[in-house]
């Protein structure tokens, strides 16, 4: 019969359709849903967060290349996970932040945070975070120099301190600051105003973002409608997102009830610093964490309790990115106590009856 | 999407929404096949033992005659679904690959559709054990895939205490593509609530539920309107979410009960049955005619008409597709639906009780499928698909470790039963249920030995 010229069938096994969705799709949702706060904070900061951008983009991906070539897999860039760990990064570095700490950051977070683990789904923490607590620790005063948004000439002129050369000191930027600022710019972020002066920035500027901090984690309401496409596209689960914020207000709330001047209110806790950002686009990411549901929700309110202890009792003004590692090194043991109970082993209507 | 609960039809839980392609068929109502030239009965189309051939090689037969007889409790007789001349009894591909043995028949040209073969018996006075017999004469099997012999599901397994309060007639037809169970919902009504009701009998269950999805509301309408008030029979739509057509999701579904792991509907009171299996029942028991043919979905890419078809149990799939003018390229060809079928591994294979549908993949959706496999990268994706509630990311890890009793220890790897969920879902495309399978066999093995 001239209707099978080929008589080779595969055979293969069942199920034989699949949903086409795959990780790299994921992903790049991933870095689609970033790229506005991303824009938003080169209009507040303009070049230097370009620079800074471009430079852990290079390292994380560069990286990401050359350790996959020293241990012979194939090219993992087409899987967008290091854009997004690149991106993540920048977002949370001060936009200032001098250009040879940033590649160090970036190079840190991809070789120790992923590459030692085995690559794209083996890694126990979030990669940009490990690079974030590096420098955090290594300079320390470079990642807590905060530059007015806004500022006259952002788009001509670069903050002073980005291209500090390698090895070198930043140079101090106060007079900087008052040179290029309009109002009286403190240099402080609201959450340190609000822990050592107990004043807290107003909600409208917290929501729109245009106050001290991280290059990307100040416009929580721009964090919120990105992490929501994502939610609605089922690529993010809402439950973690949700759980961080639940957690955070709740251990907040009787603080603040009890002395409502010295702590802050539950919606400053929610809108200032990086809790929007690691709440959305940080504690969700798949790999570090737990798996079912319950799960989730333990983890989620673990990471919103320690942001706030960290925030209210530590010697840091900012907990986030502590919290959210603390939250990945639990999921093992999360995981191991919510595991998914077997269909037909919960017999709750039976012996309710 | 817990807070819309209230407002939903009740439903298990997890599950998948695959697209249900459907349309190209499930509008066509069921033609009839011609005859082949050859027929190729197996001899082990049903779970349990083989059948045992009556027939000699050039003796004659006749549409609906008995070629071979059940072996065993757990077994069925055969019937010839032509007339025509034994060829004999030989080793012919099977759908699984290795060869078993088939009766050939040779088909006169111009062989009568009639049936000329029956046993008619007074079914109205019969007693229990005697319509069991009755129904295991007439060869059924389970028609929606399984091929379990009918008059055993409807037999309580000996020395167990249960007591069957209900029937679950399965219309839900959760693979995609397959219309079967929906075309025989619509044209077969009559036969199909007289099956239920013989059911209801053998089983001794006090009410029948027939559990459609409701994207077939044609057929929930239909079924409704030809029961008699006096009939404790009652149709329910359900969700259409796959596997809603599995047993132990139909059940949680209609009837809020779970199925503990390893147990048998009967445990919690049930028997399940198929509206194909009871719809050919009912015309086949008071014929007392034996199954000879049944319905299928032939459908997919280069079938220039796709459709459902009453076709002799053993035609050759290769006479199936050029019948219905097939063109192209096959590249696989799945018996059964896209999620729990099998591939063919050759066109020699015939249709058999238990197959319900015939879909053609082209290479286009063949290498749709050959993307990169990623390592898992923890979505729980799968998780959140399983229907039984397992961790397959969990045991897709220990799998690629080699770690098989780990995965039967810590995470009930037996309870898996293949659905597929988790490796559709799976975005770093993991063949996940193709390591549960290699698991299950390695652990089979392990037990043997
Ligand atoms: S194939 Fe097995 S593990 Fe996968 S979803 Fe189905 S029952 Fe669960
Ligand atoms: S769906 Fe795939 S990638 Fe996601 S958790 Fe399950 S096995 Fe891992």
């Amino acid at each position: 019969m001239p209707i099978f010229k080929k008589p080779q069938i595969e055979v293969r096994t069942s199920p034989h359709i699949a949903r086409h969705q795959s990780v790299a799709d994921i992903m790049l949702n991933v870095v689609l849903a970033l790229l506005p706060i991303l824009a938003y904070a080169v209009w507040l900061f303009g070049l230097s967060v370009i620079a800074l951008t471009a430079v852990v983009m290079a390292t994380c991906l560069g990286t990401e290349r050359l350790f996959a070539y020293l241990s012979g897999r194939p090219n993992p860039l087409g899987d967008w996970s290091s854009t997004i760990t690149a991106l993540l990064l920048a977002l949370t570095l001060p936009p200032g932040f001098p250009l040879w700490m940033a590649a160090v950051a970036g190079f840190v977070g991809i070789a120790m945070g992923k590459a030692l683990f085995g690559g794209i789904g083996y890694n126990v923490f979030n990669p940009a975070l490990i690079g974030r607590a590096f420098v955090q620790a290594a300079f320390p005063v470079s990642i807590t120099t905060w530059a007015p948004g806004l500022f006259e000439g952002r788009f001509t002129s670069f903050i002073p301190t980005t291209f500090t050369p390698p090895f070198l000191s930043p140079p101090a930027i106060a007079d900087w600051v008052k040179a290029v600022s309009l109002d009286g710019f403190s240099g402080a972020t609201p959450l340190a105003l609000q822990k050592f002066q107990h004043v807290q920035a107003p909600l409208n500027d917290l929501l729109i973002g245009s106050t001290a901090g991280s290059a990307g984690e100040t416009p929580a309401l721009l964090i919120l409608v990105c992490g929501l496409y994502l939610a609605f596209r089922h690529m993010l689960d809402w439950r973690i997102p949700v759980a961080v914020m639940g957690g955070a207000v709740l251990t907040d709330l009787p603080f603040y009830l009890l002395d409502p001047v010295r702590y802050p209110d539950p919606l400053f806790v929610l809108t200032s610093g990086g809790l929007m950002l690691g709440a959305w686009f940080m504690a969700s990411d798949m790999v570090g964490s737990p798996l079912t549901t319950r799960g989730v929700i333990i983890y989620g309110a673990l990471i919103g309790f320690l942001t706030v202890i960290i925030r209210l009792f530590g010697g840091l003004t900012e907990g986030v990115m502590y919290a959210i590692l603390l939250g990945n090194a639990s999921t093992p043991l999360i995981d191991r106590y919510t595991q998914p109970k077997v269909f037909g082993t919960v017999r709750k209507k039976e012996e309710s009856q | 999407m817990g807070f819309l609960k209230p407002f939903l039809r009740a439903s298990f839980r997890h599950g998948i929404h695959p697209d249900p392609h459907k349309g190209d068929t499930a509008s066509r109502p069921i033609q009839r096949f011609p005859f082949p030239d050859r027929l190729v009965l197996h001899l082990d189309q049903n779970i349990g033992k083989p059948s045992l051939p009556i027939v000699k090689k050039g003796q004659e037969v006749v549409r609906g005659e008995p070629v071979a007889v059940a072996d065993d409790f757990v077994s069925v007789p055969l019937h010839s679904p032509a007339t025509g001349i034994v060829r004999g009894i030989e080793l012919m591909p099977t759908a699984r690959g290795p060869k078993t043995r088939a009766i050939l028949i040779d088909v006169y040209h111009g062989s009568t559709q009639e049936v000329l073969y029956s046993v008619k018996r007074p079914l109205h006075i019969l007693p229990r054990t005697d319509l069991l017999r009755a129904i295991q004469e007439t060869g059924m099997v389970g028609l929606g895939g399984a091929a379990f012999p009918t008059h055993v599901k409807m037999t309580l397994p000996p020395g167990q205490e249960y007591e069957i309060h209900t029937l679950v007639v399965n219309g839900a037809e959760c693979e995609p593509f397959l219309t079967t169970d929906h075309r025989v919902m619509l044209e077969q009504t009559e036969d199909l609530i007289r099956g239920v009701r013989y059911a209801l009998e053998a089983t001794e269950a006090k009410q029948a539920i027939i559990g459609i999805e409701d994207n077939k509301m044609d057929a929930v309408h239909a079924v409704a309107a030809a029961i008699e008030p006096d009939d404790p029979i009652t149709v329910q739509a359900v969700p259409a979410k796959y596997p809603q057509g599995a047993e132990k999701m139909l059940i949680r579904s209609l009837l809020g009960l779970e199925v503990p792991p390893r147990a048998l509907p009967a445990s919690v009171g049930v028997v399940v049955s198929n509206v194909g299996t009871l719809a050919q029942l009912g015309y086949l028991l008071p014929r007392g005619e034996g199954l000879i043919e049944r319905v299928i979905t032939v459908t997919g890419a280069g079938i220039k008409r796709p459709g459902n078809y009453r076709v002799p149990i053993g035609t050759p799939i290769r006479f199936l597709l050029e019948e219905v003018g097939f063109e192209g390229e096959a590249a696989e060809i799945i018996l059964g639906g896209p999620m729990m079928g099998m591939s063919a591994s050759s066109l020699d294979t015939p249709v058999t009780k238990g197959m319900s549908g015939i879909l053609v993949l082209n290479e286009k959706a063949i290498e749709q499928e050959a993307e990169n496999i990623y390592p898992c990268i923890k979505c729980a994706r799968c998780v959140q698909a399983c229907p039984m509630y397992l961790n397959p990311s969990e045991m897709g890890q220990l799998a690629a470790k080699r770690e098989y009793e780990q995965m039967e220890s810590r995470f009930h790897l037996t309870d898996c039963f293949e659905c597929g969920c988790c490796s559709y879902v799976c975005p770093s495309n993991i063949p996940l249920v193709q390591y549960f399978r290699i698991a299950k066999a390695m652990n089979r093995e392990k037990a043997k030995a």
